[in-house]
């Protein structure tokens, strides 16, 4: 066994690759930003939907990839964002965009937390019952406070004021989409940072042995609330964003079937890895999006399809076979 | 004052006396074998110390604190830290990573958001000298998937040392170990600060024998030797338990 230490100055120059690798990660998101801005200029409102599903998808990243809990009641978070957003835009008329999102963050970060102290009450099966019941409550509770929310008609009446006072929401959804691009890298920078900080390798830690974690003397419970109150602020983040483009929050917003479907795109771009919710999601959607305009009967069917492929010969999802790829060949060269 | 002292512990599971009046103490320095036959309760023991489960009486205390109710992570922080029988690690992390993991938690950082252990000079100083102490330099930044048992048995002794304890217990720290190999867990329990207690939970004898300065019998949840390795095999009632009570009655009658 050899005995090479690690000295500091050796380890400067990690430290400095891994900040490469973020300006890198972060100019071919921008650079691929920019080549669907001008290539479909006609889709924008689509893909500011498809940000915004990011958000949600990163988040829910954060909770099952990276800390190891179950959840299919994922979209509350976001739901909350997105409500919060529009509630105060449409009865308080606190209409400057960045404040939405800010509110529509600590909205989702206080129902991250706060639906957390339920959900990680369970472990395993019980755990996913439990977020299965606090997305239907919070869906119903939203239904019923319909003087609030709108019930099922969805909550109107939302009108964003200019960005900065200056650009206004347009038509085309120009700014709206520049707006959600410009969000998601910053949150995709602060997000590399922190799954790489003490805290995000406790979290890692938690997810695969709880137990040696406590027996380091760390906090299991507290830690994942935390979580998901940063978890809980990203989503509510992706739902403001939602709220503010498409000036409209449904009900749909806080459903089963929303939190079901980011955890379908988290699975399919690979759990674990920033990246793979952001790939995960935009070839969901624009999957979706292709095939039920090819076939609009039988477009579920086929994605269906995609799915099982996925998890029978990429459980890692596309971007760990990718990932496995780039290896094989790696080691083929050398 | 004893640096660890345990008094009178009493624990029963159903009607099952498990740990039955179990007193016993360690100072500064100590190196104690915990051994017994299966059964005996030292699993039992270990899980009652660190407060694991709750013992139906007696009191723990620790560099002079009471710590009977206390959590076991609040344990883990006053500095009683236990390694585990069978190895429980981080299967996609790296052995740095782990020892990382282990030293930011004694510096209370382990909650830091934007901060990086890798941009914390000190910390990178002590991963690479424990890691270096007990020779797993080398494989520092292999996930420990891919790394062999006794590589991953030396990692567990490498989070105790990380967390700097006053009191360690080591559950069987050889455990599933090619006895080829177990020269290197010994030679890594050599590398332990002096002034660290140490108790350690072991089946192999002679490993018993080179590492303990004193030998502790469990024997049906009641200690039933207390000495020096040199009259452990001497004594009546340790070989009774060892051989059992049938053994002992056929040669009666």
């Amino acid at each position: 066994m050899s005995e090479t230490t690690l000295n500091p100055s050796a380890s400067t120059p990690l430290w400095r690759r891994s900040v490469t690798r973020d300006l890198v990660a972060v100019l071919i998101l921008a650079a691929v930003a920019v080549a669907l801005f001008f290539l479909f200029p006609s889709n924008l409102a689509l893909l500011t939907r498809i940000v915004a599903m990011m958000l949600l998808v990163l988040s829910l990243d954060l909770v099952t990839g990276y800390s190891g809990v179950a959840t299919l009641g994922h979209a509350t978070l976001f739901g909350a964002g997105a409500y919060a957003a529009g509630i105060v835009a449409a009865k308080f008329g606190i209409t400057d965009p960045l404040l939405m999102l800010a509110v529509g963050a600590l909205a989702g970060a206080a129902a991250g937390a706060i639906s957390s102290l339920v959900i990680l009450r369970g472990h395993g099966l019980s755990q996913l019952v439990l977020s299965i019941a606090v997305v239907s409550l919070a869906h119903e509770a939203a239904n019923k406070l319909s003087g609030w929310t709108g019930g099922s008609d969805g909550l109107s009446g939302i009108s964003p004021s200019a960005l900065f006072g200056m650009f206004r929401f347009d038509l085309f959804g120009r700014t709206a989409f520049i707006m959600s691009v410009v969000l998601l890298l910053v949150v995709f920078v602060v997000l590399r940072i922190i799954v790489r900080s003490p805290f995000g390798m406790l979290c890692r830690g938690i997810k695969q042995d709880p137990v040696r974690i406590r027996a380091m003397g760390a906090p299991v419970y507290f830690t994942l609330v935390k979580m998901y109150a940063i978890a809980g602020a990203v989503a509510g983040l992706g739902g403001a964003l939602s709220a503010i483009a498409t000036k409209v929050v449904g009900l749909d917003s806080l459903s089963f079937t929303l939190s079901a479907e980011a955890l379908v795109m988290l699975v399919l771009g690979g759990t674990g890895k920033l990246f793979g919710a952001l790939v995960g999601t935009l070839v969901f959607v624009w999957f979706e999006d292709r095939v039920s305009a090819i076939n609009p009967f039988h477009w579920l069917t086929i994605v269906g399809c995609l799915l099982v492929a996925v998890v029978l010969f990429a459980p890692k999802g596309l971007t760990g076979a990718a990932e496995a790829i780039w290896k094989r060949m790696r080691g083929a060269r050398s | 004052m004893s640096l660890f002292e345990v008094k009178n512990l009493r624990k029963n599971f159903g009607g099952l006396a498990v740990t039955d009046d179990v007193s016993l103490s360690l100072q500064k320095g100590d190196r104690i074998a915990l051994i017994g036959p299966n059964g005996a309760g030292k699993t039992t023991f270990v899980n009652l110390v660190t407060g694991h489960l709750k013992p139906l009486s007696g009191t723990v205390h620790l560099d002079g604190q009471n710590v009977t109710k206390a959590s076991p992570t609040q344990r883990v922080k006053q500095g009683l830290v236990r390694s585990f029988q069978v190895t429980r690690l981080f299967s996609e992390m790296t052995p740095e990573e782990h020892v990382a993991l282990a030293i930011l938690q004694r510096l209370g950082r382990s909650g830091h958001l934007f901060t990086n252990f890798k941009t914390m000079p000190e910390v990178v100083e002590e991963i690479g000298s424990i890691l270096a102490l007990l020779g797993l330099g080398g494989i520092a930044r292999t996930p420990v998937a891919e790394i062999a048992y006794g590589q991953q048995r030396l990692l567990e002794i490498a989070l105790a040392m990380a967390l700097r304890p006053k009191v360690l217990l080591l559950d069987e720290p050889a455990a599933g170990v090619p006895s080829s190999d177990t020269v290197l867990i010994e030679r890594a329990l050599a590398q332990l600060p002096p002034g660290l207690a140490v108790l350690m939970i072991e089946h192999d004898m002679d490993f018993v024998f080179r590492f303990a300065q004193r030998v502790v019998v469990l024997a049906a949840g009641a200690i039933i030797f207390d000495g020096t390795p040199a009259e452990v095999g001497k004594d009546a009632r340790v070989r009774e338990a060892y051989l059992g009570s049938y053994a002992d009655d056929r040669s009666v009658a």
